[in-house]
């Protein structure tokens, strides 16, 4: 047990990083810890640390092995020295981390054409599809984590009545593609092979390798290239086709139904 | 004063030892496959075992020099040649303006490493020169090199060394390493989710080689095994991952996450492959056979550390012999 009473487990990741496990679920109180635990390693590393990493309820450390190794003693793996340290840690208070996070109102297109799969959760839930984005943007969703892909950001949690899970296989998904699978939600910064389910399209940059996002936090320069972080909230609003392509700046598509404000 | 691609090839991209330190963002670490073979290739021209590098697969590039350089190659062999003469891999090559290099059949390995003296001339991305090709940056311009490009020479090689007027020189000393090309035995630990496999599954996993499917590239290599029967069904939620991570399908097959692997996911993670054992892992290709062995902490530990005393032998040994060369 850390300070607070949450039980936790450590595991070996492989020989040159470890994972502390608070119990392998999507929650607050969890991710909570996770995210003060990884900001303290931030700015007071383990020694040997390389990273760490944090997701919902688990939190990676990688280190240096062939460094470390010269400073253990023989009679141990690096791995129990490490966890030894970690687990020195977890054993006090953690340190007061006053990070700002912020509300980030985040425009979506439900138009088919970017949404692939909404018709199937209009069908699978027998809710009209107004209803389907009615819930889908009624609800504040919370940042836990980042991974996947650069600055991809997990989010719940989905309303239960349009929680749908992944797909069997993998399909190509289109930037900005806002996505389900089960509770969580997430929006793809980037084109990539994904199995979540496809209902929506933002216009918005999520992640961009070439020109830091304007961003409010200061204590890590790296943080500036995503737009979201663990501790933002988001919430969705609708926009038509029009809206979309004025924010990218761009002339809408001409065809059928494009041009027409419902 | 660079190296020109006048033919491309499937995928040859920079690598370093990768971008390490953004995972929290999903940024993942790429570099190269083989870090080994990178290592041992850069060490053998004098530069720092990091320094970036051209990753190449087979059908690789042909390249043209404009200006006279020392190079090296190393990992797989592809038959490499310079102006059609066949040149050996972990070799220092003088080579000079106008030398044609370019690789004819691949006869071990899947990557084959080209290190020039004093690196590349490129913009590091985030604190690497790693190609990061899903975020297009890093590397060469974010993407594989075609043909065309030319990448810069950062330095020009040391005036020490008397290249001849035209054609090129390999120069006595090798590289003295032992990879063992053709044993399929691959040592892992357990994962996580290891207890997860029924009895059954779990002696399948380590009696049986699994042949890598066509479906494997720098993200990761999808294994054509038995589907392996799973004792629970329960989600996990999404984790760090690592290199060499053995992941469990929800169809019951396997993938072994490679260099370009995202950095979390959410599949049981049964196995990792020992850190030791990546440089081999790296050299397997399609069709290869791979058979999993499991080992402890302690096992994986001292394989790491022989390995890296074996590379800081090495790297002392191309110092000692390239600046005894230049002294002649």
């Amino acid at each position: 047990m850390n300070y607070t009473g949450l039980t936790y487990h450590i595991f070996p990741l492989g020989d040159s990083a470890l994972t502390l496990d608070f119990g392998n679920s999507i929650n607050e109180l969890f991710n909570k810890e996770v995210i003060g635990r990884f900001r303290e390693l931030q700015k007071h590393p383990l020694p040997g640390m390389i990273e760490a990493v944090p997701a919902y309820s688990a939190l990676t450390i990688y280190y240096d092995l062939p460094a470390l190794r010269k400073k253990v003693p023989a009679n141990r793996t690096v791995f129990d020295w490490i966890k030894d340290q970690l687990e020195e840690r977890l054993q006090r208070p953690m340190e007061e981390n006053i990070i700002a996070t912020k509300l980030v109102k985040i425009p979506v297109c439900y138009e088919e054409e970017f949404a692939h799969d909404i018709q199937e959760i209009v069908r699978l839930k027998s809710l009209p599809l107004e209803e389907v984005i009615r819930i889908q943007t009624s609800v504040n969703y919370k940042v836990y984590m980042l991974g996947f892909l650069p600055g991809f950001a997990y989010m719940g949690e989905v309303d239960k009545r349009i929680a749908m899970p992944r797909k069997l296989q993998p399909e190509k998904v289109v930037k900005g593609s806002v996505g389900i699978a089960g509770i969580q939600t997430g929006i793809y910064p980037l084109a990539s092979p994904g199995g979540w389910q496809i209902i929506g399209r933002t216009p918005l940059k999520l992640f961009d390798a070439n020109s830091p996002l304007p961003s409010i936090r200061e204590e890590a320069s790296d943080n500036a290239f995503c737009l979201l972080h663990p501790g933002d909230t988001v919430q969705f609003y609708p926009i038509t086709k029009n809206d979309f392509y004025e924010i990218l700046n761009l002339p809408t598509p001409t065809g059928e139904g494009s041009g027409v404000r419902p | 004063m660079s190296l020109k691609v006048i033919k491309s090839g499937i995928l040859d991209t920079i690598q370093d030892l990768g971008r390490w330190g953004h995972q929290h963002l999903g940024i993942n670490p790429t570099g190269a496959m083989d870090t080994y073979s990178m290592r041992v290739t850069n060490m053998m021209v004098g530069n720092e075992p990091g320094e970036a590098v051209i990753e190449m697969h087979f059908p690789s590039s042909v390249f043209m020099f404009t200006r006279p350089a020392l190079i090296a190659l190393g990992g797989a062999d592809f038959s490499p040649s310079i102006n059609g003469d066949a040149v050996p891999n972990l070799h220092c090559i003088m080579v000079n303006k106008n030398d044609v290099l370019q690789f004819h059949q691949p006869l071990t390995g899947a990557r084959t490493y080209l290190a020039a003296k004093g690196g590349f001339a490129l913009n590091k991305w985030m604190d690497s020169y790693s190609t990061h090709l899903k975020a297009g940056a890093g590397g060469y311009k974010g993407r594989n090199l075609l043909k065309d490009d030319e990448v810069l020479l950062r330095a020009s090689p040391p005036a020490s060394l008397i290249f001849k007027d035209e054609g090129f020189t390999v120069l006595p000393w090798q590289a003295d390493i032992r990879w063992e090309k053709n044993s399929p035995e691959v040592f892992a630990l357990p994962g996580n989710e290891w207890e997860r496999l029924t009895a059954e599954a779990k002696e399948n996993f380590l009696m049986t080689s699994f042949v890598i499917t066509r479906q494997s590239d720098r993200m990761g290599f999808r294994l054509n095994n038995i589907p392996l029967p799973s004792m629970s069904n329960e989600e996990v939620v999404s984790s760090a991952v690592s290199f060499g991570t053995v992941q469990l399908l929800p169809d019951g097959r396997l993938i072994v996450l490679m260099a370009d692997h995202q950095t979390t996911g959410g599949y049981p993670r049964i196995a990792h492959v020992i850190t030791a054992h990546h440089s081999k892992l790296a050299q397997m290709k399609a069709g290869d056979k791979i058979q999993f062995r499991l080992t402890d902490l302690q096992t994986a530990e001292e394989l790491l550390i022989k390995q890296e005393q074996h590379l800081q032998q090495l790297q002392n040994a191309c110092i000692f012999r390239l600046e005894e060369f230049q002294k002649k």
